[in-house]
């Protein structure tokens, strides 16, 4: 068959017309050829020939040569846009299979975008008024899918015609169609809407109104409330139709109109029980079913039988079913729990059915049982079953049982002891893979739950020693919290010698950078703590109270004014390092440790990863620093007081106190509450960091510098005040802090509480306890932490810190004047409209049947008309925009919250670090990128 | 809208017939295609015939070597659709006789022929089998 070529290169010739391949060659040909290359260099050929043969004048050349494409079109996934000119060509053809070919292409081939598309204006309008009846369906038929706003508003009269043919043929498409002219062009409904009505009353004709149960259905999902005043025609129909797929259809509406008017679902629910007693057909069983859980809840009769249906649903053979009835439950679960746990075996078994979509079903409905009671015996019973699973489910078990538990900030939760250690026994299951829920919520609930975070250390210690657990990716995240957690709340570690040769074993290189930095960031957290606990060996909770009490005189005073204190601290050092701790440490254990984290960290020094570098420098700085320290002072105890010492210990204890601030979680929109001051470009670089530093860096460099600055008078004043309020130098770093928030307060988040004495820093985020002033923030100690800590204890539930505002933000759904609503508009206008013309055909059958009810309604409906009137305007607004703007900020804050909060404390943290230490020697501790604003301060502070 | 698509495909995953009844470009076509293919061939006959994609639903059901999918979205009743694919077929089998999947590949026109006669807009129009192939049995003795 190569004879299709003998056309030479211009347009199509004779030898076209006569050789030309037919559709049946074409399949034929590409059944032939394997699939593959030999079949696709086949059928590029077919589509040059059919470029060719569409141009011919002879219309059943071009009539196969369009039929060929669409079916390489529609099969084979070929572009066929090219050849929607030629579609419309022979949609004017005078034979029918031509035209249908034509039409066929156009449906399957036309997007709103098609160029040519108008041109099919006339041909559309001459075949609807087309004598032969299948002309004007294949021309509704066509029009139904390719309809635009351009088609509908210049053919709705034609339709409107067709509405009252007398062949229902005809009819029953035109109503069909009707549905894409109303939603492409609202404005049809004034003209066709009252015959759309009529249609619905003629019951005796089966075929037109399966076509418009099926409008109005559709209809009413978008915008039931227009079309309550038609609830007596679909009553009507609910009682006499005995066709399923309208009843079916009917049942959908009525789920829609009894939500809205409790006196029509009184009406209705009986005949609807009814149909679910004598049906044979299981869809409309199952309808009725879903019809009453999802709108009737109310009638405890018809819920009953529903349950007793959706019960033989479960116990049938025929999976289908079965799967269904499992979804009718999970509809009635919400309203009625008794149904879930009558079925609870069935349940529960299914859990391990072969089928993924039933056990996904089953799952759903096991959490929606869970409740405060039974959360521990289920989350038992399902962690059973995901160990039995494979892969995906268990996930998909371990997913739903966080999202439940995390629910409403943990509403179910009342022992946070067992779920953390749940969590734990999460990440040891191999096919874990919801590693970064899991490390959110250790977070989290560390972060929240105070009472908790002794078993919480303890949790994240059993992951950290246990080294095959680091060869598994999956569970990174989760080492990642558990390392921050030993970290962030090491002081009720039982050994944290223990947890630091967890965090710097030599499998940690398997880690990723990020979550490395963290393990090393945790690391010097640990050491600062172990160093203050062998240097400072007492609560650091108690030390700033205690410090005063204890003044030992010292004889030299070499430093400046500030030593004095810290000379105290280490006097006190030496006399209580008997005193009791929670742990003991000894010189060796601290000089170990110390060799352990140098020997370990030095090759990352040099690492490429800037965090990793950063943090391991962190971390040797202190390390050597204290390592020269405590090594030098080998016979003598009291040598210890000494210049080096005193470095190390004033540092440690700085460090300490800013680590040991407790962090608390952030609301959402912390951030966005911040209020840009004016004049403050955030895309400005770092530059303008000087002139702030400019005013703070005397009180600062007095307080413990080496280098003693020439102080202004107004600083000196400062420095005074500060001597005065900060009795101990614990509450310095803070005061200093407080003094630098009290001249940059805009810089600052809005923290506006200052009552509360039991939380000791998270101010930006518990609106509760918000504190303004800042001498007030000067005397949050920790003591009072402790305190609320033991009082705590004696409660049955912890206290699970909640912002008040909610952690989700509540979603704006900006609403839109969509088509619905222009449709509903119009609707309603026909509706009423009708009601003041004098004898509307459909007021008489509302009489006959349920007059009293429908009387009512119609004041009802004028009343609706007018609240809807003001919602619209209220929409339409100015309010919407501003929604939408919110909404969109709303959901980027969403999205990157968690890091914010962790940047924003990383950032406030460092801050602190870099407003305390302002000594030249101490600047391997700093991190890099802080070293060069400090450099410039200190030249700064040279210059004085 | 009820009825979103329909597919035919047969055993290899190979569509045999594709009625839309929302746009979507050609590429998303065949990617939803695919997804859904591989998704359904995999269950077997122990399996129910419903499988959650995307935001529709896939009622599907095997006849021989042919698969027939249909995709509604989520307030449709799956039975009816259930129900919806029986007829099809036994409409089809009416005409052809004992219907295959080369009855479907070369009369192609016929099958969507069909199929507009009972779904228009995604709404199931007609129900009857006589309803539905009277024009087609007309078409046919006119030719």
């Amino acid at each position: 068959m190569s004879g299709g070529s003998g056309g030479g290169g211009g347009g199509p010739s004779l030898m076209d017309s006569l050789f030309q391949r037919t559709l049946d060659d074409l399949i034929k040909g590409i059944r032939l050829h394997t699939p593959g290359a030999a079949q696709s260099s086949f059928i590029s050929k077919s589509v040059d020939e059919i470029r060719r043969e569409i141009k011919s004048t002879d219309l059943q050349t071009k009539s196969t040569a369009l039929q060929k494409l669409t079916y390489l079109h529609s099969l084979h996934g070929f572009d066929m846009s090219w050849a929607a000119f030629h579609a419309v060509e022979l949609t004017s053809s005078p034979s029918f299979a031509h035209k249908k070919t034509g039409y066929l292409a156009a449906s399957l081939s036309f997007r709103p975008s098609t160029e040519v598309l108008l041109l099919l204006t006339n041909q559309l309008r001459k075949d609807l008024s087309s004598t032969n009846q299948h002309e004007v369906s294949l021309a509704l038929e066509c029009l139904s899918v390719i309809c635009t706003a351009d088609f509908a508003r210049d053919l709705t009269p034609d339709i409107f015609t067709l509405l009252t043919s007398s062949k229902n043929f005809i009819r029953k498409k035109s109503i069909a169609c009707l549905l894409m002219i109303f939603s492409q062009y609202p404005d049809a409904v004034r003209v066709c809407f009252k015959r759309l009505v009529e249609n619905l009353e003629s019951t005796d004709n089966a075929q037109t109104l399966a076509a418009t149960v099926g409008v109005f259905c559709e209809l009413a999902s978008k915008e039931p409330r227009t079309y309550l005043p038609l609830a007596p025609e679909f009553y009507r129909i609910l009682v006499d139709s005995r066709n399923n797929w309208v009843l079916i259809k009917v049942l959908k509406i009525f789920a829609k109109l009894a939500k809205l008017e409790p006196r029509l679902a009184k009406k209705v629910v009986e005949p609807i029980c009814d149909h679910m007693k004598r049906s044979e057909a299981k869809s409309l069983v199952f309808e009725c079913v879903r019809t009453i859980v999802s709108s009737f809840y109310e009638y405890e009769f018809a819920v009953k039988l529903a349950v007793l249906k959706i019960k033989e649903f479960l116990l049938d053979t025929d999976l289908n079913l079965k799967y269904l009835g499992l979804q009718g439950l999970l509809l009635v679960a919400p309203n009625h729990l008794w149904a879930v746990l009558e079925n609870k075996e069935v349940v529960i078994k299914s859990l391990s059915d072969v089928d993924r979509n039933i056990r996904l079903e089953a799952l759903r409905l096991v959490m929606s049982m869970v409740s405060d009671d039974n959360v521990i015996e289920i989350c038992r019973v399902l962690i059973g079953y995901a160990l039995k699973s494979d892969p995906e489910f268990c996930n998909e078990i371990l997913r739903s049982m966080l999202s439940t538990c995390s629910r409403n900030v943990y509403e179910i939760i009342n022992d946070f002891d067992w779920y953390v250690s749940l969590l734990g026994e999460m990440a040891r299951i191999p096919h874990c893979q919801n590693g970064e829920e899991i490390e959110y919520q250790l977070i989290d609930i560390g972060m929240r739950v105070k009472d908790v975070r002794p078993e919480l250390v303890r949790v994240a210690r059993d992951l950290l020693i246990d080294p095959a657990l680091l060869g598994n990716p999956f569970i990174h995240r989760i080492l990642s919290a558990a390392a921050w957690v030993s970290g962030e709340y090491v002081w009720f570690s039982k050994n944290p010698f223990e947890i630091m040769e967890a965090l710097l074993q030599p499998r940690t290189n398997l880690l990723s950078p990020s979550i490395r930095a963290l393990y090393i960031h945790s690391a010097f957290k640990v050491l600062s703590f172990c160093l203050h606990s062998f240097l400072l060996p007492r609560k650091p909770a108690t030390s700033s109270s205690s410090s005063s009490s204890k003044l030992v005189d010292e004889p030299d005073f070499t430093y400046s004014e500030s030593e004095e204190e810290t000379n105290v601290d280490l006097a006190t050092t030496s006399s209580s390092l008997s005193k009791k701790k929670p742990f003991t440490v000894t010189r060796d254990s601290v000089l170990n440790m110390l060799a352990l984290v140098l020997t370990s960290l030095s090759p990352l020094a040099g690492s490429h990863d800037v965090e990793i570098q950063e943090r391991v420098r962190n971390v040797l700085g202190l390390a050597q620093l204290a390592q020269e320290e405590i090594s030098c002072d080998l016979d003598n105890k009291e040598k210890i007081i000494d210049g080096v010492a005193l470095k190390t210990s004033i540092l440690i204890r700085l460090i300490n106190d800013a680590l040991s601030e407790d962090l608390g979680p952030v609301s959402l929109s912390a951030q966005e509450r911040v209020l840009i001051p004016d004049g403050l470009l955030l895309e400005d670089n770092l530059g303008k960091l000087d002139t702030i530093c400019a005013d703070v860096e005397l009180p600062i460099s007095e307080s413990f510098s080496l280098v003693k600055p020439v102080l202004t008078d107004v600083d000196s004043v400062s420095m005074k005040q500060n001597e005065e309020s900060s009795e101990t130098s614990a509450a310095e770093s803070t005061s200093l802090l407080s003094e630098h928030r009290k001249r940059h307060g805009i810089f600052y988040l809005p923290s506006d509480n200052n009552q509360d004495a039991s939380r000791n820093f998270p101010p930006a985020n518990d609106p509760n306890e918000r504190d303004n002033d800042v001498e007030d923030l000067v005397r949050l100690t920790e003591e009072s932490l402790v305190l609320k800590r033991k009082s705590n204890l004696s409660r049955p539930r912890p206290v699970v810190v909640k912002l008040d505002e909610g952690d989700r933000l509540p979603i704006t759904r900006a609403k839109t004047e969509s088509n619905d609503d222009l449709i509903s508009g119009a609707v309603r206008d026909v509706l009423l409209g009708n009601e003041n013309s004098p004898p509307p055909p459909h007021s008489k059958v509302e009489k006959s049947e349920i007059g009293d009810s429908s009387r009512r309604k119609s004041k009802h409906r004028k009343e609706k008309k007018h609240q809807n009137v003001e919602e619209s305007k209220q929409k339409s607004g100015g309010r919407h925009g501003r929604h939408k703007a919110r909404q969109r900020a709303d959901e980027g804050i969403n999205k990157t919250a968690r890091n914010e909060t962790t940047n924003f404390w990383v950032a406030f943290r460092v801050t602190q670090l870099v407003w305390t230490w302002k000594v030249k020697s101490y600047e391997a501790l700093l991190p890099l990128k802080m070293l060069k604003d400090l450099k410039m301060v200190i030249l700064r502070l040279k210059k004085c | 809208m009820g009825i979103r698509f329909i597919l035919m495909v047969n055993k290899q995953g190979q569509t045999r017939l594709a009625q839309y009844y929302e746009y979507l470009t050609l590429e998303e076509r065949r990617a939803l295609e695919g997804e859904i293919v591989r998704k359904c061939l995999a269950r077997n006959e122990q399996q129910c015939s419903f499988v959650e994609h995307r935001n529709y639903k896939i009622v599907y059901r095997r006849y021989a070597s042919l698969f027939f999918l249909v995709g509604v979205d989520n307030e449709e009743n799956e039975l009816a659709i259930l129900e919806f694919i029986h007829l099809l077929v036994e409409t089809m089998d009416r005409h052809f006789g004992n219907v295959c999947e080369l009855d479907i590949m070369f009369h192609l026109e016929k099958a969507h022929f069909m199929l507009e006669e009972m779904v228009m807009n995604g709404c199931i129009v007609e129900t009857s089998k006589t309803n539905i192939l009277a024009p087609i049995q007309l078409m046919d003795k006119a030719s």
